[in-house]
């Protein structure tokens, strides 16, 4: 393996974001669509507590939190297939790629038979104000997942196709920058929708 | 610290609210050491898997400054609740 001190080994060197600026500007609009709906959920429970804490307690926490350690542990592989580009090894940064698409589609299976296992019980949307806000947040947040595999499968097809190197990897950077902003949502609505109450 | 050591800790806070979560905390004080935890989690992430520790000042206060309204309105709706 290659070196693991620090995920952006060119950034002690530069004074730029990882990746296409553009891409930046669209995460932090992508962020900013999280923070109302986050809110718009906190607030809700404020005025209805017994029904969102009575009804987080049928949500199943145990996939959640497998999808936790699923979403950070592919984000642990975009930074190596980074560092591996980063180091000129074209092929290590497209298995790194590849492994983290796996640790997506892992996500997406655990959050299909969750979402399953709630249609199943002819939970909708408008069941009530708690599963509408835990529909509406899970499925836009796995929607991002999805896009987030197939940004990752293009670079990784390119990585396979040597379109890269290590002095020209802005793509790969950029859809690293994606893939972890997938991974740093998840991190807030899990603990918020799963957990506290 | 390495980046092995940041996924290591980062599994431990999850399964740490995951088993918050099994016990059934609930209250003030475990809502702020939950969003205490995502704010942690939040800022390793954006400083060392985005790579922004390096970056220009103003996306690391921008992409924080996200973290800190996310955490801090959701605790202010758990407060007023």
């Amino acid at each position: 393996m290659i070196k693991q001190s620090h995920p952006h080994a060119s950034a002690h060197t530069t004074t730029r974001v990882p990746g296409d600026l553009a891409m930046w500007f669209f995460i932090l609009a992508e962020l900013l669509v999280f923070t109302l709906l986050f809110a718009a959920y906190a607030f809700a429970r404020a005025a209805n507590v017994e029904l969102f804490n009575h009804y987080q307690q049928t949500l199943n926490r145990d996939i959640g939190a497998a999808n936790t350690l699923v979403l950070i542990t592919g984000s642990l592989f975009v930074v190596f297939a980074v560092q591996a580009i980063q180091a000129g090894k074209t092929l290590l940064c497209r298995n790194w790629l590849l492994a983290a698409i796996i640790a997506g589609g892992f996500f997406v299976v655990l959050k299909s038979i969750e979402l399953a296992d709630k249609f199943s019980q002819g939970i909708t949307l408008s069941t009530n104000i708690f599963y509408m806000f835990y529909l509406s947040l899970t499925v836009f947040h796995f929607m991002h997942v999805i896009l987030g595999m197939i940004i990752l499968a293009i670079v990784a097809w390119k990585t396979h196709k040597n379109v890269y190197s290590a002095q020209h990897h802005t793509d790969i950077e950029t859809a690293g920058a994606y893939w972890h902003m997938v991974d740093l949502v998840w991190i807030v609505l899990f603990p918020l929708v799963y957990v506290i109450r | 610290m390495s980046i092995i050591n940041l996924w290591v800790i980062l599994v431990f806070l999850t399964g740490l609210t995951w088993a918050v979560g099994d016990a059934g905390g609930t209250g003030m004080i475990w809502a702020l050491g939950l969003l205490l935890s995502v704010f942690l989690k939040g800022h390793w992430i954006i400083q060392d898997f985005m790579g922004l520790r390096h970056a220009p000042a103003l996306w690391r206060r921008l992409l924080h400054g996200w973290l800190f309204l996310v955490t801090g309105l959701i605790f202010l709706a758990y407060w007023m609740a």
